[in-house]
């Protein structure tokens, strides 16, 4: 029983990190955040018994990727911008 | 009359997939009739011929050792693909582009960390055949280990000669070691060294040899490609 309520739990965090990574408009507090899936996601296949997959996923998903998208955040802009985004889909469309 | 050759040619294909399809026994202990359940072979093999510890290890490096090889060449195709994208703007090499100013408290943390993350990378990949971890873990663990040194150093470099040589080094340990399957059993990633006794270090076969040069492999292409990014001179920022 309380297996399943920690995995309960666990899913639900994991839940609630994607839909605040989408609706975040700070991209570095997005990349953040799907840095937090990565790892409870390592968690659960760990929990779940699946070792192998638990160290891939916590080195792959939560260091490098992670890390790889915030030097991609530092080089170009931070901020999520609705109307950059038209004027760049106007230029696009000229 | 070619309408009519298209139609033929594509309802044999048709013919022949869904023979193969309606042979599959889906909801079966037996996926394919007539033969034995392919997890009890291979868990009775591992342990028994093969003798090692971990049976993912013995799926993906023995019975699924081509995939592997492929699994290998995608990485390998992508991090190529990375550099010759990123090459061009890459005038002058050691100019890195993002610079992260840290503390002498990081800088002489992650000094004292990274022999450890490094061993840790070794050891993960050295008893890939014993403990859960393989080559691809124990690769990434070392360029995470390059990754602190990195961010932590500003004039941190790493060769990329040496990276490119030990990658094309660990690749050709792969293929080669698989290719001399053939002179001794008679198919590609054939076993054809003494299995050794069960949970030691050296046992398995070639299965460890493998797993170390794909270690190797994984470790210097990640930390290449974590190089490349740190130092691409954007254009957006001038």
């Amino acid at each position: 029983m309380i297996y399943f309520i920690l995995i309960s739990v666990l899913l639900l965090l994991m839940i609630a990190a994607s839909v605040y990574s989408i609706i975040q408009k700070d991209l570095l507090y997005a990349v953040l955040a799907t840095g937090i899936i990565s790892l409870i996601l390592s968690i659960l296949y760990y929990l779940l018994q699946a070792p192998d997959v638990a160290l891939t996923e916590a080195a792959i998903g939560v260091a490098l990727t992670t890390i790889i998208f915030v030097i991609t955040i530092r080089n170009t802009v931070r901020m999520e911008d609705e109307s950059d985004k038209k004027e760049k889909f106007k230029s696009a469309v000229k | 009359m070619k309408k009519v050759l298209v139609i033929l040619l594509l309802a044999t294909l048709g013919y022949y997939v869904a023979g193969t399809y309606f042979d599959i026994g889906f909801g079966q202990p037996h996926f394919i009739k007539g033969l034995l359940p392919v997890k009890d072979i291979y868990l009775a093999q591992t342990v028994k011929s093969l003798k090692v510890s971990n049976a993912v290890t013995s799926i993906v490096v023995n019975f699924r050792g081509f995939d592997t090889l492929g699994e290998v060449t995608v990485l390998f195709l992508a991090v190529t693909a990375l550099g010759s994208i990123l090459y061009k703007k890459m005038n002058v090499l050691g100019e890195r582009s993002v610079l992260f100013s840290s503390s002498s408290i990081v800088t002489s943390g992650s000094k004292l960390l990274f022999p450890a993350i490094i061993l840790l990378g070794f050891y993960v990949f050295i008893h890939g055949h014993l403990s859960p971890g393989g080559g691809f873990q124990g690769g990434v663990i070392i360029a995470s280990g390059f990754l602190l040194m990195l961010l932590a150093y500003e004039n941190y470099s790493v060769s990329h000669t040496a990276l490119s040589v030990v990658e094309s080094l660990a690749g050709i340990t792969f293929a080669g070691v698989g290719l001399l399957g053939f002179m001794h059993g008679g198919t590609f990633l054939q076993n054809f060294l003494p299995t050794g006794v069960l949970n030691h270090l050296f046992s398995g076969g070639i299965i460890p040899i493998i797993y170390i040069a794909v270690g190797f492999k994984v470790g210097a292409e990640l930390t290449g490609v974590i190089y490349t990014v740190l130092h691409e001179k954007g254009e957006s920022n001038g």
